[in-house]
């Protein structure tokens, strides 16, 4: 019997298969809205950020990182090997060979990918993702020995019925899984939606080692458009890049693993908010998600399509406003998936649609709108808290050095503890100063992250217009959520009030100064210390090492938190979370003195009046909380009082 | 009391009117949407039925069109807010009073008073009049409406709460125990039509003379407590307050009554 004419077929039918599923993908993807994107550039850069920038983050994991170069690779090498070999029936031994050691190193790949499979850590999903391993070494032992005779290591046609029928089996399942399964919605389909995401990903600058954390501006136009819509309400308001990015989700759920609020029991999980998504721009129900659920929330209810409102049945509003914009699930995902964009987006629909930010949010943004900061405090208190400091202001100098951005501090008595240090430290290191006084406004941050653009871009545009009115060269602010929107979203609203300004946290600033020696330090002789990275320094802005290197210069010694430095966990107080106030089980400020205390600590070094807050609402007993300008101001050392002391005790004597 | 536990006739579609005018927050002194006001347009949207929003409830105001307050109304999820174009030194109270005639109005809610301007709280009271219909002051809600006789629920001090019933048409001005303003969305706000009736009106010439400064804060009276005891600050705190002098009349005649009432606002000096 020759069956010559059957596995080429078969191949030929998988490929063609799998064309048609692409095709119906793309098309998937394209009912979102345009975005701006070179594509050539992409496709060509695609595989070097492969290669680079993705494995850079699984290579976090050892073990996923040679399993999955191997089964990858092998994958790849083996798909393109085969189509030359069995399919258009080259005869080359060298070819043949060279398959063959495709599939072994797909095949041991394989082995260890099912090996992980065996008792499988609760954040990977379960259901398909169970069977992949099987498919994987099904696909390569079945075509390992097909291609034997054609290495000639077996004779032509040897091998009987049974074995042609067991092998064809064999081969139409891994070729289901691997080639059909890839476009049609298998596990498999994050290697095409992954490569593609990659490719045409919609913070281009994210890659080659870039940063791009700012969120994007939402055209106000669209609100007197007749069918316009502000925000994201169905899937198809996404952009089509984002939809291709929630389709390239591999359901490992590192994002799961680190996201905060999972871990407080509070109904968001990150992976199956994106599985949601996925859900979303197909259509069809979250039934067959085989994942961890939203805490408290039982899988299979939820039903969406692409021009359904995500919030009517698909995704409750509160998983949303769980999100405390943390950036951990973003840092972790090896497909570079950005969650934290797709939030907001939805946030913004239902605040500038719908009207319907939860708890606190619409007084907090009422009073923003009319007062410009979140507490409604009477906008010309706004410098109370420096009446005993003699501050310079912009208004009467109009030029200095530095332009300390005071931030909305300056209405709460704790963060002005921060701001008194920190003006000492200026004072003592004759920093040439100034700050805005009444002219500052709110930054914006926490009506961005409720999802009210529009205020968030009023705020904008009037700091800048204040701005862009003085001489400064750096912008200091002991603030990293004002940091952020000043550094990294300032830039959307065409001033140049920021040009050729640098932006910095204080903690940087004053390492600088500790560096030139501007600031004399005794040493630290207190207790263990460790250090909190505040989210909006860190993962959004990259800054881990100035305020370590500030502390190690008192002498102090880190006792490094577990979950520090780019894995840091939040401290609960992002994304406006403490006023949308989402139940849970736990606090997320509560986990996070945990990790401290378990350091030995005594005191936490912070770099946020916002951290402060939250860390410090933690029942005591529990370490101290000081933020670093308050740390270094004890360690002061005053030359210049010692000195007069000194002129004063020789002239009595 | 639950707002959705509303009922009204199937057979007779209410017709309300929501008064707005221009408020200002106390800190800031910027424009917004006044506080009493909107908790009217809240009643408002709650009485005709959340869905049917812009159906058969009027959002009226009489002023500048362009005024950026009303904005803040439409994005409560108003389709429209009529405007009766008037100069600002006009009297807007005739225009109001027959436009609410015109468009056969069965309640009319207004806030307690407005933020700026004369802030003297007489507008309902000045429409009243004019129309000849019912006011009811200060009310936190309105239960029901059956057979043209509304039950209203009025705000009095210390979360106390009297029921009364009125007949149809009536203006009620709504106290802050009302139920709070829903949030104000960008998006309708911008899309929101301005609906302008452009009138005329005779200006107020009694207010032409008038020379407005800022209010000056006047010195506070210093509280002395004079309770002891825990259980007698808990009392002051809690106690229905005692009208000093006040006496209850109920079985007097109408005359009598009348009577007194005249004697009391001839003593205080309010006539003379």
């Amino acid at each position: 019997m020759s069956v010559e004419w059957l596995h080429p077929l078969l191949i030929a039918t998988a490929l063609a298969l799998a064309v048609i599923g692409a095709v119906r993908r793309v098309n998937l993807w394209r009912a979102g809205k345009p975005d701006q994107i070179n594509l050539i550039a992409g496709l060509m850069a695609m595989p070097g950020r492969y290669l680079h920038d993705l494995h850079d983050i699984v290579e976090r994991g050892k073990y996923m990182s040679r399993t999955h170069a191997a089964t990858g690779g092998g994958f790849v090498l083996s798909a393109l090997l085969v189509i030359l070999v069995h399919l258009l029936g080259i005869d080359s031994q060298i070819l043949a060979w060279a398959l063959l050691a495709a599939l072994a190193l797909m095949f041991v790949g394989a082995l260890f990918v099912f090996k992980r499979r065996l008792n499988p850590p609760s954040r990977i999903s379960k259901g398909p993702w169970m069977r992949l391993p099987k498919s994987l070494l099904a696909f390569a032992g079945a075509f390992f020995v097909l291609t034997l005779p054609a290495a000639g290591v077996l004779p032509e046609g040897s091998g009987g019925v049974l074995l042609t029928v067991v092998l064809t089996a064999l081969i139409i399942w891994g070729m289901g899984e691997l080639f059909f399964g890839m476009t049609w919605g298998g596990p498999m389909k994050h290697a095409f939606a992954g490569a593609l995401h990659l490719a045409f990903h919609r913070r281009q600058e994210r890659f080659g080692g870039g940063r791009s954390t700012g969120l994007k501006p939402v055209d106000l136009s669209l609100a007197q458009e007749i069918g316009g819509v502000l925000g994201v309400a169905k899937p198809t308001d996404f952009k089509w890049n984002q939809l291709l990015g929630f389709d390239a989700c591999v359901q490992c759920g590192k994002c799961e693993a680190m996201c905060p609020a999972f871990a407080a029991g509070q109904p968001l999980n990150p992976k199956k908010l994106i599985q949601d998504m996925v859900v979303g721009l197909a259509g069809g129900t979250d039934a067959n998600y085989a994942g961890s659920p939203y805490p408290g929330k039982a899988i299979g209810n939820a039903k969406g399509g692409p021009d359904h409102i995500i919030t009517d049945g698909l995704i409750d509003p509160e998983t949303l406003w769980s999100c405390t914009t943390c950036r951990a699930c973003v840092e972790e995902c090896p497909m570079m998936i950005e969650h934290v964009d797709a939030i907001v987006d939805m946030r913004r629909y239902l605040t500038m649609e719908k009207g319907k930010t939860p708890n606190k949010g619409a007084e907090v943004l009422d009073n923003i709108i009319a007062t410009d900061n979140p507490n409604g405090y009477a906008p010309a208190s706004r410098t109370n808290w420096a009446a005993d400091q003699n501050l310079p202001l912009m208004r009467d100098v109009k030029e200095a050095e530095v332009l300390f951005w005071v931030s909305d501090g300056a209405f709460d008595m704790r963060s002005q503890r921060i701001l008194r240090a920190f003006v000492k430290l200026l004072k003592a290191a004759n920093v040439d100063f100034a700050v805005l006084g009444d002219e500052e406004l709110d930054s914006g941050d926490v009506a961005r992250r409720l999802g009210d653009d529009a205020t968030f871009q009023s705020l904008a545009k009037r700091n800048l217009d204040v701005l862009s009115q003085y001489k400064f060269s750096k912008i200091v602010t002991t603030d990293p959520h004002a940091y952020h929107c000043l550094r990294n979203e300032y830039n959307d609203f065409g001033s140049d009030a920021l040009n050729r300004v640098e932006v910095l946290h204080h903690t940087t600033f004053l390492n600088q100064l500790v560096q030139l020696g501007s600031l004399k330090l005794s040493p630290f002789t207190g207790a263990k210390v460790t250090y909190h990275d505040p989210c909006y320094l860190g993962r959004y802005n990259g800054e881990y090492e100035a305020p370590r290197e500030l502390l190690r210069s008192m002498g102090i010694e880190i006792a490094e938190m577990e979950r520090s430095g780019f894995r840091s966990r939040c401290c609960g107080g992002g994304g406006g979370a403490p006023i949308t106030d989402i139940p849970g089980e736990r606090r997320i400020a509560d986990m996070r003195m945990e990790d401290a205390s378990s350091t030995g600590a005594e005191l936490v070094a912070v770099g946020c009046q916002q951290c402060t807050a939250m860390l410090e609402g933690v029942v005591e007993p529990r370490p101290q909380v000081k933020d670093i300008a308050e740390i270094l101001v004890d360690q002061l050392v005053d030359s210049t009082a010692d000195s007069s002391v000194g002129q004063l005790a020789r002239e009595v004597h | 009391m639950q707002p959705n536990q509303f009922k009204v006739d199937v057979a007779s579609k209410l017709k309300i009117v929501s008064l707005v005018s221009v408020g200002k927050h106390p800190q800031s002194g910027r424009v917004r949407r006044s506080d009493q006001d909107s908790r009217a347009v809240e009643l408002g949207l709650k009485l005709t039925g959340d869905n049917r929003s812009g159906e058969s409830l009027t959002v009226l105001h009489a002023g500048d069109p362009r005024e950026q307050s009303l904005r803040s109304y439409a994005g409560m999820g108003l389709k429209s807010v009529r405007v009766l174009q008037l100069d600002p030194s006009a009297d807007a109270i005739l225009p109001l009073g027959q436009h609410l005639l015109q468009c056969g109005a069965d309640i009319v809610l207004t806030g307690v008073r407005a933020e700026s301007g004369e802030s003297s709280g007489m507008v309902p009271y000045q429409l009243a009049e004019k129309l000849g219909w019912p006011i009811v002051p200060r009310v936190a809600n309105i239960v029901s409406v059956e057979g043209g006789v509304a039950e209203v629920l009025q705000a009095l001090p210390r979360g106390q709460r009297r029921s009364v019933m009125v007949q149809l048409p009536f203006i009620a001005s709504v106290d802050s125990a009302a139920p709070e303003a829903r949030q104000s969305a960008f998006g309708p706000a911008s899309r929101a039509l301005m609906d302008i009736e452009v009138v005329s009106a005779s200006v107020d010439m009694t207010r032409e003379s008038w020379e407005e400064v800022p209010a000056r804060k006047r010195p506070k009276r210093l509280k002395v407590v004079k309770a002891k005891t825990a259980a007698e600050r808990f009392k002051a705190a809690t106690a229905k307050s005692q009208g000093e002098g006040g006496k209850v009349m109920k079985n007097e005649s109408a005359v009598e009554q009348a009577q007194a009432i005249f004697d009391l606002l001839k003593e205080e000096g309010v006539l003379r």
